[in-house]
């Protein structure tokens, strides 16, 4: 259950945990939030690996990340996505702003 | 005299669920699972499991965090109703938080009365989404009650169509 957050160059690697919602949702937004300003990364990397549901809560914690660093010319980052994770970014339009692999 | 005969007459499903919890985001995953449990005996897909969970989660969360304002009280619960008959699963949601004044607004994607949250406003367009039916009942300090249908075993045509 517990996020992993590690900044690697320029990039801020999160390691989701195996359920996105409401409740987690808080806690991962702040936590990026405090590395992206002391560390002062650029880009933000979201690890889907271990995900396996997520709700609209795990929008609102890309939405806020990338609001964050998109006017700094960041980018923010899927990856191991699984098909129903992609299916909640592709219906929330988030795969027009956010890179998927 | 012409009888029609319903085949799955006698094989008729037919079962209920009723759940009541402390309106505390610490429950959002338990309410999930816990709808998601009663729907195993319809053989449902992992995709429609996480659809229904989905589902789910926002209208908990919404009752959580819009309907009860995120105030922790005592009195502050959220009612889950499950209906099973046949392959169609009834899910009705229910709280008597401060409910929607304007429900055609709120189910407007994108539209969230706390941005200050991260809320994404797209949790009404997840459950329309993700099910077959929803439709709100609410009104300005009335709660609100949400209700969704999900006919489960239509995968297979689906994909189809894709």
């Amino acid at each position: 259950m517990e996020e992993e957050f590690k900044v690697i160059d320029n990039y801020l690697m999160i390691r989701m945990p195996d359920e996105i919602d409401h409740h987690h949702s808080v806690y991962i937004s702040k936590t990026a939030d405090k590395y992206i300003l002391d560390e002062k990364v650029g880009n933000v990397v979201f690890d889907f690996e271990r995900t396996t549901f997520m709700d609209s809560s795990g929008i609102g914690i890309i939405v806020g990340r990338y609001k964050k660093i998109a006017c700094f010319g960041g980018k923010v980052y899927a990856i191991n996505t699984d098909s129903r994770i992609r299916r909640v970014l592709m219906l929330s339009g988030l795969h027009k702003v956010v890179e998927i692999m | 005299m012409i009888e029609i005969v319903n085949w799955k007459r006698g094989t008729e499903v037919k079962n209920e669920m009723k759940l009541e919890f402390r309106a505390v985001s610490d429950n959002e995953a338990f309410a999930r699972t816990a709808v998601a449990a009663f729907v195993t005996q319809l053989n449902p897909t992992l995709e429609e499991i996480s659809d229904i969970k989905t589902a789910v989660s926002e209208a908990v969360t919404n009752s959580i965090i819009h309907g009860y304002e995120g105030e922790d009280r005592e009195e502050n619960r959220v009612w889950i109703h499950c209906f099973i008959r046949n392959d169609v699963l009834e899910v009705e949601i229910r709280d008597n938080g401060i409910g929607i004044a304007d429900i055609e607004k709120a189910m407007e994607p994108l539209f969230t009365t706390k941005p200050e949250l991260e809320r994404s406003g797209m949790g009404f367009s997840f459950m329309e989404a993700f099910m077959d039916d929803l439709e709100v009942f609410s009104g300005a300090g009335q709660g609100t009650t949400v209700h969704m249908v999900k006919k489960l075993g239509v995968a297979s045509w689906i994909a189809d169509t894709d």
